[in-house]
């Protein structure tokens, strides 16, 4: 999307609300409701989109007031970033937004979810919007060629095993072709890992040469690029994707954000999400079959549960026996904890176990 | 020698300075730490009894100085009338005497006990004497003492007496050194000062602690406390001893005219009756009336009707002084409201007239998740210790505070809010736990009133914390047609590079009513108000605006005004001045009439009874149906 055409389209939504004023009416916005009860599954993509579920912002209440200022004062901003080429971080546009009185954040997950919302509300990316995340140094290892534009505005080759160190191919904010080439991959599969323990002691056991894969470091809840690049890899290779984390609620979220789309970013989980990814483990059972040491639930993790109980993605029976035994022996695991069977247990028993065990769907 | 002889040979006569020398904690002395506070306490209630009976405005000093080890000398010093150098020996040397001691009325002190306890506690602690300065306004000279106590005979040993000059009217100076220990916090020395400072907003008191730590709390308004007036014992509340020993020292002629004379509410005609029913002789003489005569005088009181006791020799501390007596010494907190104090009618318990007054303080910088704070009084004087015994403290945890806007669990228990309760019980012949009158006893009627006056609080905070909701509410509205929505018209034009869209159509469509705000600007001299009427509706409006302002300095005009055909959108203002200080300018309550009130936001309908709501009329809140 250029420059123009993304200025035309926040103009456009900016006249929604000026048409309705000159016109003597409220003011009022209206756009998805961006909730877990209004996320449905598109059976064309197999992913999860956001419903019919509108909700209205008006100018009737303080809030919905407010709402509009803020909303007024980001667009305003963006567009002089159209304007003189310029870009910034979530961050730093937060920070910038203490000078805009009345159209002040109050913290910084306010302007991430008002930046979300314009996405919605206008069909576009936040790449769009020249605004980027901060690096979240998710990292991807083994036999793939990439070639990633330097700032000279060169594209230099990068084999993501023989060019990178121990901590693999840090993964850039934005994968897109005019940023990111995949030009060729050698692997079975790729392995996205949870914890950057974990992902270590993969490298240092050569589990990528020996099993012919890439390693990916999620760090935690994946970030959008991580997740693009996943699905990037996934469609332009024909490499599958599967999910290695904790045996936690918090861990069940990151595949699902990975496999269904996030609810936060249904809007585009067509670009982000990899229907086919499947989950290894940790699982609640792997806690039981596989003897780990445990940590007890607190009650925010037994409150996570109880509430994938409810979402719409995690309705599967096998999801429903993996949350309710995790439910019912009130026990989580670390990826780690596998170590309690030495340090080569999990690339010489516990993957290739698992692996012979996948189905070939998602849960 | 046969034991038992030798044994019986030891037995004497205690007396009373040698009983508390063995049982000192009963009257309070029983640790380093209170034993301080029990000196000043005791002096202070002294003088501030004085200085109300004489009608002099109280100035307190307290000085504390470390002499070694845990010796500490306490001086303090009043303003009040002085005493009779001859009275001296007995008012300081002698337990149990006392100018309050025959008397039936209303009184702070420990009758007759406490000062020469915290002087033989000096002794006994330290060995040491106590030192009194003291000088009546009609004397030409200050006197001197030096004196002890001599316990087996319950009499002062004075060592030193002597003429002096001194530089002041008339005065009293103590000077105790005892074994103690100084400590801060909720049971001190600096807390009773400050409390008493609540109840006594006419003196002015001086602490400096034994770290030289100087504390001033000044006087705050120049009006004498009103003094209560002795009255007769009423027959109810009276025990068949003080009745016999009534009847001993009286000095009637007859038992007819001791009951005339010597108890109140007995009429002639009342005394006739009792006597008839208890069938004793009217003739004969009261001192030969014999145990089972005054049993049935007592059990005859109880069948004829008699008035209840008069109520005009109790004296409360009145709202005005408990309104300055809590902002004196709360006003550091910034609290943003004082409820209107509460002040109960008399009522009786066991023929002893007593009564509950209730202040209260909220908001501001006092901690909204802590428990309420409760300050008792008795008699006007503060009770810090054995909070857990009292029936005023039982009272508020008994009671449901979440009716009010406090936060209680389950209805039980000291209720957590930003607030500070002051409850005081005044009556004669307060009935306490215990001899170190600490706690009110929880009789039901007592506990009765003091939940009544609670309520009566409770209701204004309530109020208080509605209207202040409604004014939000308004505020909110005002910012939204007046800030929010022209800033949207304002940037949406501004990014699409449009004329500013004309707002009034939208605005009047979200509001709709006729607004009325106020803004105000404070200087040296006062406040100035502007109060603004905005019509949001879409048609012209009239109607008369009316001010309440908070005080009652206005400059002469009228707080009235009359507006006509107010066009949609436009905007009528007025001023006023409110001259004096107000630093904590509340707001003014606006009132309307010549328009239907749903059409107005920010004033009130007038009510019927405008001009009689700012007369001060007594309080006395009625059961809740």
């Amino acid at each position: 999307m250029t420059a123009e055409d993304t200025g035309r389209k926040l103009s456009e939504l900016v006249s929604g609300i000026y048409d309705l004023i000159a016109g003597g009416e409220v003011p009022e916005i209206m756009m998805s409701s961006r909730n877990r009860d209004n996320i449905v599954l598109d059976s064309m993509t197999s992913v999860w989109k956001y419903g019919e579920s509108k909700v209205t912002r008006s100018g009737k209440t303080v809030d919905g007031a407010e709402y509009m200022v803020k909303m007024l004062y980001m667009v305003d901003f963006i567009k002089e970033m159209l304007n003189e080429n310029k870009s910034s971080t979530l961050r730093e546009m937060y920070y910038i937004s203490e000078g805009w009185n009345l159209g002040k954040f109050s913290t910084q997950d306010e302007s991430n979810l008002m930046a979300e919302d314009l996405e919605v509300l206008s069909a576009l990316l936040r790449e769009d919007f020249k605004l980027r995340p901060e690096e979240n140094g998710a990292s991807i290892i083994g036999n793939i060629t990439i070639e990633e534009k330097t700032r000279k505005g060169e594209f230099k080759k990068i084999n993501c095993k023989d060019d990178v160190g121990d901590g693999g191919y840090s993964i850039p904010y934005s994968v897109e072709n005019d940023k990111l080439r995949i030009k060729e991959a050698d692997a079975d599969f790729i392995l996205a890992i949870e914890t950057g323990g974990m992902f270590d002691r993969l490298v240092e056991n050569g589990f990528d040469d020996s099993n012919r894969c890439l390693l990916l470091h999620l760090k935690g809840q994946p970030a959008r690029s991580t997740r693009r690049l996943l699905k990037r890899i996934n469609e332009e290779q024909n490499i599958p994707v599967y999910v290695f984390t904790d045996g936690d609620p918090w861990s069940f979220r990151i595949y699902a954000s990975i496999a269904y789309g996030a609810i936060k970013t249904a809007h585009i989980s067509d670009y982000l999400a990899v229907p086919t990814a499947e989950f290894i483990g940790v699982t609640a059972s792997d806690i039981l079959n596989y003897k780990l040491p445990t940590d007890v639930l607190n009650d925010k993790d037994v409150a996570a549960l109880n509430a994938e109980l409810k979402d719409p993605r995690f309705q599967s029976e096998i999801w429903r026996d993996e949350i309710e035994t995790m439910l019912g022996i009130g026990k989580k695991a670390e990826q780690q904890a596998l170590a309690k069977y030495g340090l080569d247990y999990v690339t010489s028993t516990y993957l290739p176990e698992k692996l012979s065990q996948l189905s070939g769907y998602r849960w | 020698m046969p034991a038992g002889k030798a044994s019986v040979s030891e037995f004497r006569e205690a007396s009373i300075s040698e009983f508390f020398e063995k049982n000192r904690h009963i009257l309070g002395f029983d640790s380093p730490q209170k034993s301080l506070f029990m000196i000043v306490k005791e002096a202070l209630d002294n003088s501030l009894d004085a200085c109300e009976e004489h009608q002099i405005l109280p100035e307190i000093w307290v000085f504390m100085e470390r002499i070694e080890g845990d010796e500490i000398a306490v001086t303090i010093e009043d303003n009040g009338p002085g005493i009779d150098r001859k009275q001296v020996p007995n008012v300081f040397g002698k337990l149990l005497y006392g100018s309050r001691f025959h008397s039936f009325k209303q009184s702070r002190g420990q009758q007759g006990i406490g000062i020469t306890a915290a002087i033989l506690y000096g002794q006994i602690t330290t060995a040491k004497t106590s030192g009194i300065r003291t000088r009546r306004a009609e004397d030409d000279v200050a006197y001197e003492f030096d004196l002890g106590i001599n316990v087996k005979e319950n009499r002062a040993d004075i060592h030193v007496e002597k003429p002096v000059i001194w530089d002041v009217a008339h005065g009293t100076r103590i000077r105790i050194t005892a074994r103690g220990k100084y400590q801060v916090g909720k049971q001190s020395v600096l807390e009773y000062i400050r409390q008493s400072a609540v109840a006594n907003p006419n003196a002015s008191f001086t602490l400096k602690d034994p770290d030289g730590k100087v504390y001033e709390i000044g006087r705050v308004t120049e009006i004498p406390s009103k003094p209560a007036r002795p009255i007769k014992p009423h027959p109810l509340g009276l025990e068949l001893g003080d009745i016999n020993s009534m009847s001993r020292n009286s000095p009637a002629k007859t038992v007819a005219e001791f009951l005339r004379e010597d108890f109140n509410r007995i009429s002639e005609r009342v005394a006739q009756e009792i006597l008839e029913a208890a069938k004793v002789d009217p003739a004969k003489k009261p001192q030969s009336l014999t145990l089972p005569e005054v049993k049935a005088l007592k059990e005859a009181f109880l069948k004829v009707r008699l008035m209840p006791p008069p109520t005009d020799c109790l004296s409360p501390l009145g709202s005005e002084f408990i309104r300055k007596g809590l902002k004196n010494v709360y006003g550091e907190n910034h609290p943003s409201h004082y409820a209107k104090p509460v002040i109960r009618p008399i009522a009786v318990y066991n023929g002893n007239p007593f009564s509950i007054e209730a202040g209260l303080v909220y908001g501001g910088d006092l901690p909204s998740d802590e428990p309420v704070r409760i300050v008792r009084f008795a008699n006007k004087v503060p009770l810090l210790y054995q909070p857990g015994a009292c029936a005023i403290t039982r009272a508020v945890s008994e009671m449901d505070w979440r009716p009010y806007g406090f936060d209680q669990k389950s209805g039980q228990g000291v209720p957590f809010g930003p607030a500070i309760v002051f409850i005081h019980v005044y009556g004669i012949r307060i009935p306490f736990t215990s001899e170190s009158k600490e706690a009110v006893a929880n009789v039901p009627e007592i506990m009765e009133e003091v939940t009544l006056a609670l309520k009566a609080l409770g209701r204004g905070v309530k109020s208080f914390l509605g209207k202040r909701e409604k004014r939000e509410k308004i505020y909110e509205k005002f910012r939204l047609v007046n800030t929010l929505l022209p800033e949207i018209g304002r940037k949406s034009a501004q990014i699409l590079g449009k004329d500013v869209p004309d707002m009034d159509a939208v605005i009047s469509k979200v509001a709709n009513v006729v607004f009325i705000t106020e803004e105000f600007s404070t200087n040296d001299e006062g406040v100035g108000v502007t109060v603004k009427v905005i019509n949001y509706t879409r048609k012209p409006v009239s109607m008369v605006v009316f001010a309440d302002p908070p005080t009652g300095d206005y400059d002469g005009m009228d707080l009235k005004w009359e507006i006509s055909d107010l066009e949609p959108s436009a905007e009528f203002s007025g001023q006023f001045f409110l001259k004096g200080r107000t630093p904590n300018y509340p707001g003014t309550n606006y009132y309307f009439t010549g328009i239907d009130p749903v059409r107005v936001q920010g004033a009130e309908p007038l009510p019927a009874d405008i001009n009689t709501a700012a007369v001060n009329v007594m309080e006395s809140e009625e059961e809740e149906a």
